[in-house]
Order: structure tokens, then C-alpha cells, then sequence
């Protein structure tokens, strides 16, 4: 099993909302989180300090919904730095989103 | 069956229906709630835990489009995201509190801000409460209830203000608070009774009084309302009215005259009905004068009224008593005379001796042929 995802989060999560419900709102943060990630990337890059920490806090918020604790620790990290996390930081973010997205989407499918 | 009795019919049955959905689903279900959140996972989730509690639910993706939702329709409660573009969350709570309408409406927060300097500022500027994300759907079900009840013990308390005072009182108690003391304030006062009153009563069962004075009370409730003013005071077939206080009105003494005239033409209504079931028309006078009054709430903390007091109260009573010595319908002060003009065709009555007066004043009737 993965290590991205607490599975007690994530069970309880399916209890509370129903599983068939939690496959669709995996879905859509797959569909929503790239957007967060360049946003990260295109605020930092501007300098948009309020921008770069609202991304960083709504992707904190929804990997604490999921029990993605790790990339959440990471994402808590960027909102609490600001735009001057350094883009090692966002490098680190993509890598780990990458694990995490996949074994969230395996999760979601098991059923 | 006729068109009036389906309806009822349709009416009540639909009542059993909601009734039946709320024990359906325990108390406080079936509220209307708005959950603004900028973040789409967010929105999807709380949405679904509050329709699984049975409440129907409406989404706002950042603080403007809730605060614009908010003022267009009609919510039981708001979920209040912190962290929202274009207005965030903290500007809503801004907002809403300087807003009368939507003053009083329950938020709960639900934020994964860090830190507890935020979650106060929160509670300071009105929020219900604040709950972590991710919301535990146990807590937030029993926040809801909670925030829920608070809000229709308040709407309750509200409607009872509503009913015992008047709104225009009930909205200075909203926006002022309560405190004992009065302001000074230029108002125009009026008073009004229905002349024969107790020879009347003598002549009637105590339910037709009743019924009379309701009726009475009502038509003249809608003519001092409708020109502005505010009726302070009920005793048993007589009225105080206030014209200007505890909400400035643009003219005072003309709104006074108006509203008379109105109450007058509605008695002569009123009286055409009476004569037709064969009862004796009724008759009132009315005094009205302007100046400087001194209103707030006068009492104790535990019971209070609001009403004015001074020389301008006293002589409108006096006025009004005058009425009968003098044979006229409406009597008026100097003041209200000459804020007049000659808006309203006015006789001059002449100076006249009150009791408890130290000098005579000027009394003015207004013209049969203005009271149409």
C-alpha cells in the first residue's frame, strides 16, 4: 500500500461521504491540482505573495481532506515561507504530487 | 369545493409535508445554507455533507459572489471560507456586520488557517464559530444545529420586539442597543381618541368594544405609518403618535397633518360601515404640536418603553382634549402651523389658556373642507 495517503483519513473520508462520491471529488482535484502547482510556480516567479499563499493554503487544505499528509507538510511549508521558499521547493512539491496523485487515483478506484 | 378552500386545502397538506421532512430528518434540517469557498474539492465536500444532513445548498466561489448571493436571496446560515480571492473571508464578516440585513445572519468559519490570532479576529467580527479543516462531519452537523436554533431563538426575539414595539423602535434597538436616557430631538407629537368613548362602551357588549377598538386601531395604525410616524402609546381608546423620533423624518409637522387627515377620512369610511349594521358613527379629535421633545427609554433594565416627554407632549394633549370644547376635528400648535405654509388651509382659533401653561398660545383648526 502507499505511503503518500493515510488510509484512515482516507477511509474515513469514504465512510463520511460515501466512496462512489470521493472517486468523483478525487477526480476533480486531480483536475484542479496542476492548476494550483503553476499557479505556485507563476506567482513565485511574479512575486505575488498573496496569490503564491492562497495556492499553497488551498492545496494544504484539500491534502488534509485526502490524508495526503506528506505533500499537505510540503504545501504548509510553501504557505508558511511565502515566495521565498525557493523553486527547490517547488521542484520537490511537483515530484512528490506525482506520487501521491497516483496512488490517490489507485486508492479511489479500489473501492 | 371553492377555488379559496383548495387552496387551503394545497397549503395545508404542503404544510404536513414539510413537517413530516423535518422529523424526517431531526431538527434544524432542511435549511438553506451557503457555502463560499474558492477552493472547487472544498466546495464539493461541504456541499455533500450538508445535503446529506438534509439541507439544501447554494456555492459562492470567492467573498463577492457570496456577499452578492447573500443580499439577493435568502440564507439560514453561511460556511465562511478564510482564504478567498477578491474578497476574502474576513471582508465578508466586514461586510455583513455593517450590513442591518444581514447583520444577524449565522456564519460558521471553516478554515485551516494557522494560528489562533485569525480564528479571533474571526469571532470578533461576528462569526458563530470556527471549525479545522478538514471538517469533521459529526461536529459540523452539531455546530449547525446549534447556530440554527440560536438563530430562531433571535428571529423569535426579533418578532417579538416587532409586536410589542414598534419597527421603527425595533430597528433603533438593532442599530443603537438598549440604554436608558433621552436625546433631545425637534418632533411633532400627536394625540388622538375617539370622542363618547365611554357612553359608547355603556351602550355595547365588552366584545363588540373590543372588536371596535381593533378595528379603530388598525385603521389608524395604517394612516400614522403610512405618513412616517410611530404610535408609542395605547390607552385604552386614545393614541400618542411621534413624527421625527426615533428615525428623523423630512417634514415632521406635515407628515402629522397628513396622517390626521387620513385618519379621519378612514373614520368617515369606517363610520358609512357602522351606519349600515346599524351602529352609531364614531367621532375623533386630534391635537397635534412641534418642538423640541426629549425621547429614549424610559423604565427600568427589566422593563422599558420608549416614548418623549416635555412641553410639546403636553400641549398636543391638551390640544387634543381642546378638540371637544371647540367642536373641531384637528387642532394644531404654532409650530406645526407655521412648518405648514399653507400646504393645508388652516383657521385661526386665536390664543387660548392651557392648564399648566404660564402664557396662552395660538391655536390653529384645520378646514372642514381639507379633511376629504
Amino acid at each position: 500500500m502507499p505511503d503518500t495517503i493515510d488510509k484512515n483519513t482516507f477511509s474515513e473520508l469514504q465512510e463520511a461521504a460515501g466512496a462512489e462520491f470521493v472517486t468523483e471529488l478525487v477526480d476533480t482535484f486531480l483536475e484542479e491540482a496542476p492548476g494550483m502547482l503553476t499557479e505556485l510556480r507563476s506567482a513565485m516567479q511574479a512575486q505575488q505573495a498573496d496569490k503564491f499563499r492562497r495556492a499553497a493554503h488551498s492545496l494544504k487544505s484539500n491534502c488534509q481532506t485526502f490524508g495526503a499528509i506528506r505533500l499537505g507538510a510540503m504545501a504548509r511549508d510553501l504557505e508558511a515561507n511565502g515566495i521565498s521558499s525557493g523553486s527547490g521547493a517547488l521542484d520537490a512539491l511537483e515530484t512528490h504530487y506525482a506520487e501521491a496523485a497516483a496512488d490517490l487515483k489507485e486508492l479511489s478506484r479500489d473501492g | 369545493m371553492t377555488d379559496e378552500m383548495g387552496a387551503r386545502a394545497a397549503a395545508s397538506s404542503a404544510g404536513a409535508a414539510a413537517s413530516r421532512a423535518r422529523m424526517a430528518t431531526g431538527p434544524g434540517a432542511g435549511a438553506r445554507l451557503l457555502v463560499a469557498d474558492d477552493n472547487k474539492v472544498n466546495r464539493l465536500l461541504m456541499t455533500r455533507s450538508l445535503e446529506l444532513q438534509g439541507h439544501k445548498v447554494a456555492t459562492a466561489e470567492n467573498g463577492r459572489v457570496a456577499l452578492d448571493m447573500l443580499r439577493a436571496e435568502t440564507f439560514d446560515l453561511v460556511l465562511l471560507d478564510m482564504e478567498m480571492p477578491e474578497l476574502d473571508g474576513f471582508g465578508v464578516l466586514e461586510k455583513m456586520a455593517a450590513d442591518n440585513q444581514l447583520r444577524s445572519l449565522p456564519v460558521i468559519v471553516t478554515s485551516s488557517l494557522e494560528g489562533i490570532a485569525d480564528i479571533v479576529r474571526c469571532i470578533e467580527l461576528g462569526a458563530d464559530d470556527y471549525l479545522h479543516k478538514p471538517v469533521n462531519p459529526v461536529l459540523l452537523k452539531a455546530r449547525i444545529n446549534s447556530s440554527l436554533e440560536k438563530k430562531r431563538l433571535r428571529d423569535q426575539q426579533q418578532e417579538l420586539i416587532k409586536r410589542f414595539a414598534t419597527s421603527e423602535v425595533a430597528n433603533d434597538l438593532q442599530e443603537s442597543g438598549f440604554a436608558l436616557g433621552g436625546r433631545r430631538v425637534r418632533a411633532t407629537v400627536m394625540f388622538s381618541d375617539i370622542r363618547g368613548f365611554t357612553t359608547l362602551v355603556e351602550s355595547q357588549s365588552p366584545e363588540e368594544t373590543i372588536e371596535l377598538l381593533n378595528t379603530y386601531y388598525t385603521l389608524m395604525f395604517d394612516a400614522i405609518s403610512g405618513q412616517g410616524g410611530v404610535v408609542n402609546q395605547m390607552i385604552g381608546d386614545g393614541l400618542m403618535a411621534i413624527f421625527g423620533a426615533p428615525q428623523a423624518l423630512d417634514d415632521a409637522p406635515l407628515a402629522a397633518v397628513r396622517a390626521a387627515l387620513d385618519m379621519v377620512e378612514m373614520i368617515d369610511l369606517f363610520n358609512v360601515e357602522r351606519v349600515g349594521m346599524d351602529k352609531e358613527p364614531i367621532r375623533i379629535g386630534i391635537g397635534i404640536a412641534s418642538g423640541e421633545v426629549v425621547a429614549g427609554y424610559t423604565g427600568t433594565q427589566q422593563r422599558a418603553t420608549y416614548t418623549c416627554i416635555g412641553d410639546t407632549v403636553n400641549l398636543a394633549a391638551r390640544l387634543e382634549a381642546h378638540t371637544k370644547e371647540v367642536q373641531r376635528g384637528i387642532l394644531l400648535d404654532g409650530d406645526t402651523q407655521a412648518a405648514l405654509g399653507d400646504k393645508v388651509p388652516l383657521d385661526v382659533l386665536g390664543q387660548v389658556m392651557f392648564k399648566g401653561k404660564s402664557v396662552a398660545v395660538p391655536v390653529y383648526a384645520v378646514k372642514a373642507q381639507a379633511q376629504r
